[in-house]
């Protein structure tokens, strides 16, 4: 049976009692979406400042309260992600979710293994690659995924307000 | 084969663990220590072999056949009522109705009865530290509805604040409250809530859930008037739970579920119902989970629950006084400190560590608690909270169960706190 050393690797502890981006931003122009974990009470608020112009992401807050897997993931997320451009950060989302074992298409039935590469292409994932042991713990995947999944919802939402 | 009524104070866990095959089980190594059972009991040989026994040797459908495997199914099913009636001193099984589980039960009494009895602006009182089962029907009827809820808050050590409950109860027409609380453990006096709604003309529901499988139960004692509670965490299979109601709001109730079964009669122009409790009980019962539930039900009579009670009594002091000893200063212990006002589930929380990561670690030492909000937001936002570690005894529980899970806590302790 995996350890504990698997799934709280030191960068993740690091993240999770120093965790970065802490805070929050005027609503409006920044949008501020809420993500829950329903099976432990996780809670992921997020603010993200989307430039419309340039499409990036231009600046991203964390509040919120969880478990260190979810805290830390959402921490790391958000270094990775601030200042990307969107199409940018739409892509380190997928290739998050396929470094968890999940892809879109899987869950939509149509799945070969060449998803896994496409996904990851061109994405460095770094520090996030410390992440990989959750995978051996599939009760908290969805901690590991709850930051990712309210970014994407985020996104998705300043998205279709622009039109 | 009969077992003789123990009349002795005390359990003998080291036996009763022997009747439950799953505390064989090994997780990483570690033996199983299982202190879940607020979540879910485990279960004896004995209801097992019940429910192995129906499907091997009788099962048939209940109230239909005339042939003889018809007739000795019905009888065991109706025999199992019979018993869970009596294990809950209910004066009638026309009054014992099967259900799913206790939130169908409770859902039951609020499509069934808050929908004939209840209009806008109706007052429904319940309180801060409700599960979401006696919380979110009553929400869902205030939505379609208009009803107005009200909530009776908690004192700083973790009981009902019952000083505004005259106010509270002022217009209201039913009061909805736990007689133990999966979290806190609180126990509450079921008898004076219900005196004092009825006093002012409030019917009253109990959500017994954690309460019957761990304290001798009486309906008529408490003068309530529908009590919920689940076979799951009494021994018994999940699947099948039970309302205790008064006979006579149940005839004043329209049916819950319409099929087969809670007829009497159907024509191409309506329907009659069937008598008391079959008139709630639509489809097909959940045969072999009744008898289970029964022989669950025996099984627990068989230990006393007196003694039930005293075991988790001393072994909940015991968990309380081993926590707050090991661990002064960085662990919050929820929940009265007083044993005679408490059932055995204890939450508590580190300072500074997630409750799903100490669950984690525990996990790796073989020892299974509950972490989240155990179906309790509101309860968790008042003690201002996210989530809490949850560890519940039962019967089969012992010193070395908590010893484990001490030891293993400490462990988290050291991991996350360094």
């Amino acid at each position: 049976m995996p350890g504990l050393e698997d799934l709280y690797r030191e960068i993740i502890l690091d993240h999770y009692r120093s965790p970065r981006n802490r805070g929050e931003l005027p609503v409006p122009p920044a949008r501020k979406v809420e993500g829950f974990n329903p099976l432990c009470g996780d809670e992921v608020v997020l603010y993200v400042d989307v430039d419309a112009d340039t499409g990036t992401v231009r600046d991203l807050k964390i509040a919120g309260q969880g478990c260190s897997i979810s805290q830390a993931s959402t921490s790391m997320m958000s270094a990775a992600v601030k200042g990307r451009t969107i199409d940018e950060a739409r892509r380190l989302i997928r290739a998050f979710k396929a470094l968890m074992s999940i892809h879109e298409s899987k869950l939509e039935g149509e799945s070969d293994g060449s998803d896994l590469a496409a996904d990851l292409e061109g994405v460095r994932l770094g520090d996030l690659e410390a992440l990989q042991g959750v995978v051996k713990f599939p009760v908290r995947i969805k901690c590991a995924t709850l930051g990712w999944n309210t970014l994407q919802q985020a996104l998705d939402e300043a998205e279709n307000a622009t039109g | 084969m009969t077992a003789e009524p123990t009349t002795s104070a005390h359990l003998d866990v080291e036996r009763i663990k022997k009747d439950f095959p799953i505390l064989r089980r090994e997780v990483a190594g570690k033996r199983l220590v299982y202190l879940d059972s607020a979540s879910s009991s485990q279960k004896p040989e004995s209801v097992l072999d019940a429910m192995e026994h129906c499907y091997r040797h009788y099962y048939a459908n209940i109230h239909r056949g005339v042939y003889t495997i018809a007739e000795e199914s019905t009888s065991a099913f109706e025999a199992a009522r019979a018993r869970v009636a009596k294990f809950v001193h209910a004066p009638s099984t026309r009054e014992l109705v099967f259900v799913r589980n206790a939130t169908e039960a409770i859902n039951l009494v609020a499509y069934s009865w808050g929908r004939a009895n209840l209009r806008e602006g109706d007052v429904v009182v319940l309180s801060h530290m409700e599960h979401h089962a006696n919380v979110v029907p009553w929400h869902m009827l205030a939505a379609e509805r208009g009803i107005e809820l009200r909530w009776i808050p908690m004192t700083p050590d973790y009981q009902l604040d019952l000083s505004g409950l005259d106010a509270l109860l002022d217009g209201a027409s039913l009061l909805a409250v736990s007689a133990m609380s999966n979290v806190l453990g609180t126990i509450n006096d079921i008898r004076f809530l219900a005196d004092a709604a009825h006093a002012r003309d409030a019917l009253v529901l109990v959500d017994a859930c954690q309460y019957v499988p761990h304290a001798a139960t009486d309906v008529q004692a408490w003068d309530a008037d529908f009590v919920a509670f689940s076979a799951h965490k009494l021994l018994g299979p999940s699947g099948i739970g039970a309302l205790w109601a008064r006979e006579t709001l149940l005839d004043a109730m329209p049916p819950f579920l319409g099929g087969g079964e809670m007829i009497r009669d159907v024509r191409l122009d309506g329907f009659t119902t069937n008598d008391l409790p079959w008139k709630f009980e639509a489809g097909t019962a959940a045969i072999a989970e009744a008898i289970g539930f029964g022989a669950a039900i025996d099984y627990l009579e068989r230990l006393g629950m007196d003694a039930v009670r005293e075991h988790e009594m001393r072994l909940t002091r015991y968990m309380l006084d081993a926590l707050r000893e090991r661990f002064p200063d960085t662990l919050t212990v929820y929940g009265p400190l007083d044993i005679s006002v408490r059932g055995g589930a204890v939450s508590f929380l580190f300072d500074g560590i997630h409750a799903h990561d100490v669950s984690q670690v525990l996990d790796g030492d073989g020892v299974c608690v509950r972490a989240g909000h155990h179906c309790a937001k509101p309860l968790m936002r008042q003690l201002g909270v996210p989530a809490t570690t949850r560890a519940s005894t039962y019967v089969y529980n012992d010193e070395d169960d908590v010893d484990m899970l001490v030891e293993s806590l400490a462990r988290a302790e050291r991991f996350f706190l360094g």
